[in-house]
């Protein structure tokens, strides 16, 4: 049986001063997602995580195109799709929610009519049923006396409440993914608690697939099944959530594991030198290398290649390519 | 070290909101309602809490740039209420300010080397030449090379202009450092460096920090003590690693279960709050937590705890822990 989700050497670049600079975003990405399965997509700002949901649900800036690879749902390739097919996919069979609640709603909108919508478009429902659906759905996240706050507007909600009607409109097309691109930045740490306790349970009652889209290595931890590690548009490690933290074996994830204060240790914490790249002038070689404390030659001149690890685990880096020839 | 540089007693600073043009039907908000803390020389006070808890009115009130409704701030002895004049500027020289987003903080007109000598320009008479060179040690001091002075803010990186930041709040040879949020806009691999930075001049200076954040693992890795907020009070106050060890107060608590695991088999009491944080209009009565506490008895929504040493240097405020 094909994966819900195979997304195959996918490569989007952004193209500005007419064709001179080209932004390799996304650099030959590839992952699959299985039905119910939380896959953690992690990197600093600008390596890449967002342009790759954002090529998923085809919703790019102008300025930005998929140049090859492909993206399949249930076998059905979705990069072949009109922006018109993309429409019927969007929000039925993958819903995104975003960073900033007050940006995804719309502040002329009750919350009823917003959480609403899907419903309506997707699954054709009117008057009463789409009511009760509505109610339903915001009642699922905990919206209190939904039927009266139904009637209520974006800006008469808390951060945190806003978040969660963003999640009720995610489900509310009944999607098999849903994108969340650092749902939980804007929020409190008690409130994104609260928030990440509700997406799990939302995710054990309807069987849906989460892509989540974070820097943070501890919601990670507590979210995710499988991760992959973004650095300069390429997935340099990705691996089961267990074998990331107890086993990594790319020297960024290590570095960045080792950069995090942890709880009551008060350890020195390593720094990572130098700064993210600029994806439009990387370095030759493998793009880590000038940050990679265990750099060789062979980095500085030939990018790694991905290396199979087996049981869905791969690493972009020398050092266990060599490791592994070394062994025969 | 050890000696007291900054005292701050029964702290309070309440605005006045809402009501018509005649004053009638105002309400208040108390920002922060009696608050008391010590930062000794040479060390860090964490303050950790969710936002509107009080934090950033607490940092204004110590930075003079808000005047305290009542209670009393002694800085090096003094109090802040009676300074004027002179001895008023000669505070604002020694407490200086670093804020979270180094993109708003520094003027996008200025050289570098005209941001961070605009407060020594305003502070102390020095020739031309001089300034320069105390640019240039600054500069080296948080680790950038002096040839950047000429250079504009938007020719750097989040991490480095938070150095230049940080260059700027130490211009003027300040005792004490309030360090709002320093980190929460930065890169998480950059992250390290700048804490790892203000830890290294605090050695080489001796100089006092009050660091404001709400990621609980960073405050307690800087802070040599940590003080929660919650509501415009501080619930409970100790050593930081006494407080990651034994938190008491179940706000605390809850902020510890809530923060996130450093990995993905780390035990965890699960506290899960119920609701969110009250308006500071109309906090609940007797203890502000009570609403959200899943240990909440009779006694919190009538009687408001007092903060009270209940271990030697750990002081709590809940009726828990009442003998």
């Amino acid at each position: 049986m094909p994966p819900l989700l195979r997304v195959s050497d996918l490569r989007t670049y952004y193209v500005g001063f007419r064709g001179t600079r080209v932004v390799k975003a996304v650099d030959g990405v590839s992952f699959t997602l299985e039905p119910g399965e939380t896959f953690g997509l992690v990197g600093e700002s600008g390596c890449g995580k967002t342009t790759t949901c954002h090529s998923i649900v085809r919703l790019l800036a102008p300025s930005a195109s998929i140049v090859s690879g492909s993206i399949e749902l249930d076998g059905d390739d979705l990069v072949k799709k009109s922006q018109a097919e993309m429409r019927r996919i969007r929000g039925r069979r993958i819903a995104t929610i975003l960073q900033d609640p007050m940006a995804s709603l719309d502040p002329l909108f009750s919350i009823g009519q917003q959480v609403a919508e899907p419903a309506y478009y997707h699954q054709s429902l009117r008057g009463q049923p789409l009511r009760q659906r509505v109610k339903e759905l915001l009642t699922a996240v905990r919206i209190p006396s939904a039927e009266r706050r139904m009637k209520d507007f974006p800006h008469q909600m808390s951060g945190g409440m806003r978040q969660r009607i963003v999640g009720a409109i995610a489900q509310a097309g009944g999607p098999r993914i849903i994108i969340a691109d650092e749902p939980t930045t804007n929020l409190d740490v008690t409130i994104q608690l609260q928030y990440l306790n509700l997406l799990k349970e939302l995710q054990r009652a309807s069987g849906v697939a989460l892509i989540f889209v974070t820097h943070n290595l501890g919601i990670v931890a507590k979210m995710c099944d499988k991760v992959a590690v973004m650095y300069a548009g390429k997935i340099v490690e990705m691996q089961s959530v267990r074998g990331l933290f107890y086993r990594p074996r790319h020297p960024y994830t290590r570095a960045l594991l080792d950069s995090i204060p942890k709880l009551g240790v008060k350890e020195p914490l390593y720094g990572i030198p130098g700064q993210p790249p600029d994806l439009s002038d990387l370095p030759a070689g493998c793009s880590f290398h000038p940050r990679c404390r265990q750099a060789m030659d062979r980095c500085r001149i030939e990018d790694p290649w991905r290396h199979d690890m087996g049981d869905d685990a791969s690493v972009r880096c020398w050092l266990p390519i060599e490791e592994a020839a070394a062994r025969g | 070290m050890g000696k007291p540089l900054l005292e701050v007693r029964d702290l309070k600073k309440h605005f006045p909101v809402g009501g018509s043009l005649l004053g009638k039907g105002r309400g208040v908000v108390k920002a922060v309602d009696g608050i008391s803390f010590t930062i000794n020389a040479g060390e860090t006070l964490g303050l950790v809490g969710e936002s509107g808890c009080g934090k950033t009115t607490t940092s204004k009130l110590v930075l003079a740039a808000e005047a305290p409704t009542a209670g009393a701030i002694e800085f090096e002895g003094r109090n802040l209420a009676e300074l004027t004049g002179t001895a008023l500027r000669d505070h604002r020289r020694k407490v200086q300010v670093v804020f979270q987003d180094p993109y708003s903080s520094l003027s996008p007109r200025m050289r570098v080397g005209d941001i961070i000598a605009e407060p020594i320009k305003a502070h102390e008479h020095l020739s031309s030449q001089d300034i320069r060179a105390r640019v240039a040690e600054l500069l080296e001091l948080v680790g950038l090379r002096p040839d950047v002075a000429r250079l504009f803010p938007h020719e750097f990186s989040g991490g480095q202009r938070q150095r230049l930041a940080i260059a700027r709040a130490f211009s003027t040879n300040a005792r004490l450092v309030v360090l709002d949020e320093p980190v929460s806009a930065l890169d998480v691999s950059i992250r390290a460096h700048i804490i790892s930075l203000l830890e290294e001049i605090q050695r080489r200076l001796a100089v006092s920090y009050l660091f404001i954040a709400h990621d609980l693992a960073a405050v307690s890795h800087i802070s040599h003590q940590t003080a929660v907020m919650y509501l415009g009070k501080l619930v409970e106050v100790t050593d930081s690693l006494e407080l990651c060890r034994t938190p008491l107060h179940p706000y605390t608590k809850a902020l510890f279960a809530a923060s996130l695991p450093s990995h993905p088999d780390e035990p965890r009491d699960e506290i899960v709050l119920a609701g969110e944080v009250p308006s500071a209009l109309n906090p609940p009565a007797g203890c502000h937590f009570h609403p959200r506490c899943p240990f909440a008895m009779p006694r919190c929504s009538e009687e408001e705890p007092k903060l009270a040493e209940v271990a030697p240097g750990h002081q709590v405020a809940c009726h828990l822990y009442d003998l």
